[in-house]
């Protein structure tokens, strides 16, 4: 029994074994193996499922995407698995006009992705940049009303985006802005700084003072301590705040359909809900649509996954 | 190179009544070892940081060489500064570490590269100069910090109790090599510590604070033989003198059931009809039964060539220099180590004559000379 459990668990971990082979030596023979061995299937079996519900529509997504029009509304996704060499019902029909050609509303995916880039980038570098100065002066510098200043950036972020959506609406008309990239991004920064300015704070009040106080001594002026010892100390703070900050830009809809709208400003996201037409045209390129639009998020998720957990609770934990 | 002066320097935190640091009055030769030790507390590290520059001066000032800096920056002051938990940068390289205040400084790369190698050499670091902090081991490290201070050659090194972090061993290894070098560069050196084995090996002179209050600034061998006072004399050594309230007799005083002859002018000096008397645990001798000081032996400390005897004695009151010191203080004997007596035992003990340390009862001053 303990033989047929073990090969997997060993696989799994390196020290599973050994503190199994001690509990099994306290408990009286094979009773406790069977004990931890039945613990671990279970655990197995739920993750495996959840990670099979998860995948499974974005699995349907991608085979869609590539199938033509007639199949895809003809025969579900896992038909494929009957006759995947029947070459009639694959294509890359759908990328190719999805990327080129002008949709129902005019929007092209291919332009749309640039905009994307454009309006996500700076939106993403520039609060972070601001912030991260707001954090270090926070944290490093003693001025009058610091804390109170803090409590009120901190205080702002119970306060709903859509409450200031119409007022910035307004400021921009006034300011000659609206359907702007500036717009975007001045939006963009406004409701991701207080965020920001408390994670990095956090994690910069739990840096070693003395290390501040070493490049005092060592003659550091502030410019210099950000640039050559805080901002470096701080990479995982700063890029967990990026990936968060890249993927809700890069995701949002809201403020890029009110503040760009539709035309030649247009952001994937909405150029993505403009695809379809109303009497349904369309339909078959929303799942190729869909997968230009989340390759960005995957791709940053996947090169910087290693901060994305351990950043944001370090930063949020110590301070 | 200079001497270093702290004139009258105060630091009073806001929110405090007390000054941490009370009107500090210190001379530093120029090229001399000072050592600043006391128990926690006491504003030895405030004191420190008041120097470098990181802790406002309330009032009063502080000199390196014949410039005032009490209100200049501290990268302005040219020290260096070795701290506790070193504070080396992490994602630097030791070389980097060691070049950075030279880099900001805007000295040339050659020299850098020049400078940092001749201090790698000196503490022995020349094949870890590539590597990063987290790789290297404490003493090793505390070894990058000394070089850190070393390779800007400053008028003044300050260090924050930079041994403190280290094992046993290798903080007496580390003592001797931190004493041999600054006698070398001869830079000098204010140095903080709460291990008074650390002050007396490493300074030439040592200042013993308390409370933000100078006690006593002398060097290790006076402040041993001639303590200022009952909190230097019970702080400075190792076993701890014992500190006992007598009575004053005629040409003396009364230890236990004899009388130690003490001098004239001592005795006039006192306030009181009673003083606090001083004995080094290596100043007490056996002596027969009925005569000195009947002490009861609770622990005995073999070292081999000594041993110490721990008892209690309930001739005298035991006087307590420190009063934020927590429990009694056992008397302690040193005695012949080949035939100590036993645990249980009832010894009698009296003073060498001519070493004894008198105080007065009420002020804690020393009396006489």
């Amino acid at each position: 029994m303990t033989d047929i459990m073990d090969p997997p668990r060993a696989g799994g971990s390196r020290t599973k074994p050994s503190r199994r082979s001690l509990r099994a030596k306290s408990a009286d023979g094979r009773g406790g193996g069977m004990v931890t061995g039945a613990a671990t299937w279970p655990v197995r079996i739920v993750l495996t499922f959840a990670c099979v519900v998860w995948l499974m529509p974005i699995a349907g997504l991608l085979i869609n995407s590539f199938r033509t029009r007639d199949s895809q509304f003809n025969s579900g996704w896992w038909s494929v698995f009957g006759n995947p060499l029947d070459a009639t019902q694959w294509t890359l029909n759908n990328y190719d006009r999805v990327l080129s050609s002008a949709d129902a509303n005019g929007a092209n995916m291919g332009e749309a992705f640039i905009n994307s880039l454009v309006v996500t980038v700076p939106a993403t570098v520039i609060p972070i940049l601001i912030a991260a100065f707001a954090a270090y002066a926070f944290t490093f510098m003693t001025w009058r009303g610091r804390n109170v200043i803090f409590v009120v950036i901190v205080g702002l972020l119970v306060v709903p985006n859509q409450v200031a959506l119409v007022p910035l609406l307004k400021l921009y008309g006034q300011l000659g802005i609206n359907q702007t990239f500036l717009a975007v991004w001045l939006t963009h920064l406004g409701f991701g700084m207080p965020l920001a300015v408390y994670i990095f704070r956090g994690y910069m009040s739990g840096l070693p003072g003395e290390i501040i106080e070493s490049a005092k001594i060592d003659g550091a002026s502030h410019f210099t301590t950000f640039w050559r010892l805080i901002v470096p100390m701080s990479v995982p703070a700063l890029a967990s705040f990026a990936i968060f900050q890249f993927l809700w830009v890069w995701n949002d809809l809201l403020v890029a359909l009110l503040f760009l709208g539709r035309g030649e400003n247009t952001v994937l996201t909405v150029a993505l809900q403009g695809l379809q037409g109303q009497t349904g045209q369309g339909r078959e390129l929303i799942p190729a649509a869909g997968f230009v639009t989340i390759i960005v998020p995957v791709l940053v998720f996947l090169s910087l996954q290693r901060f994305f957990i351990r950043g944001m609770t370090t930063g949020a934990v110590k301070g | 190179m200079a001497t270093v002066k702290f004139d009258e320097a105060t630091r009073l935190y806001p929110g405090n009544d007390k000054p941490s640091v009370d009107k500090l009055n210190i001379d530093i030769e120029d090229g001399e070892f000072l050592v600043l030790v006391g128990p926690s507390g006491c504003g030895k590290s405030t004191s420190l940081r008041m120097l470098a520059g990181l802790e406002e001066v309330n009032a009063g000032k502080i000199w390196i060489g014949d410039r005032d800096v009490t209100n200049l920056s501290p990268k302005d002051r040219d020290v260096a500064m070795v701290f506790q938990n070193y504070a080396l940068y992490p994602h630097m390289t030791v070389a980097d570490n060691m070049g950075f205040a030279l880099k900001i400084a805007g000295v040339d790369k050659g020299e850098i590269r020049k400078r940092v190698e001749e201090a790698a050499k000196i503490l022995d670091l020349e094949q870890y100069l590539e590597r990063k902090p987290k790789a290297l081991s404490g003493g090793q490290r505390q070894r990058v910090a000394m070089g850190r201070a070393i390779v800007r050659s400053p008028q003044v090194f300050l260090m924050d109790e930079p041994l403190s972090n280290l094992d046993a061993k290798l903080r007496v290894q580390t003592r001797t090599q931190i004493a041999s070098l600054q006698r070398r560069l001869g830079v000098t050196t204010v140095y903080v510590t709460h291990d008074q084995v650390e002050a007396m090996t490493m300074g030439d002179r040592v200042a013993v604070l308390k409370d933000g209050i100078l006690m006593q600034c002398d060097s290790p061998r006076r402040m041993y033989d001639h303590p200022d006072n009952v909190f230097v004399a019970g702080f400075i050594g190792s076993p701890a003198m014992n500190l006992l309230d007598v009575d004053v007799a005629d040409g003396g005083v009364k230890v236990g059931g004899s009388t130690v002859p003490v001098e004239r002018a001592i005795l006039d000096a006192s306030s009181g009809k009673n003083i606090t008397l001083g004995v080094r645990p290596e100043d007490l001798e056996l002596t027969t039964e009925g005569q000195g000081i009947p002490v009861t032996v609770d622990v005995v400390e073999e070292l081999g060539a000594d041993a110490y005897i721990y008892g209690s004695t309930k001739a005298h009151q035991h006087v307590e220099a420190d009063e934020d010191a927590e429990g009694e203080r056992p008397f302690i004997a040193r005695v012949d180590g080949r035939k100590p007596p036993k645990k249980g035992e009832t010894v009698f003990l009296a003073p060498k004559t001519g070493h004894v340390h008198a105080f007065d009862a009420s002020s804690g001053q020393r009396l006489g000379d």
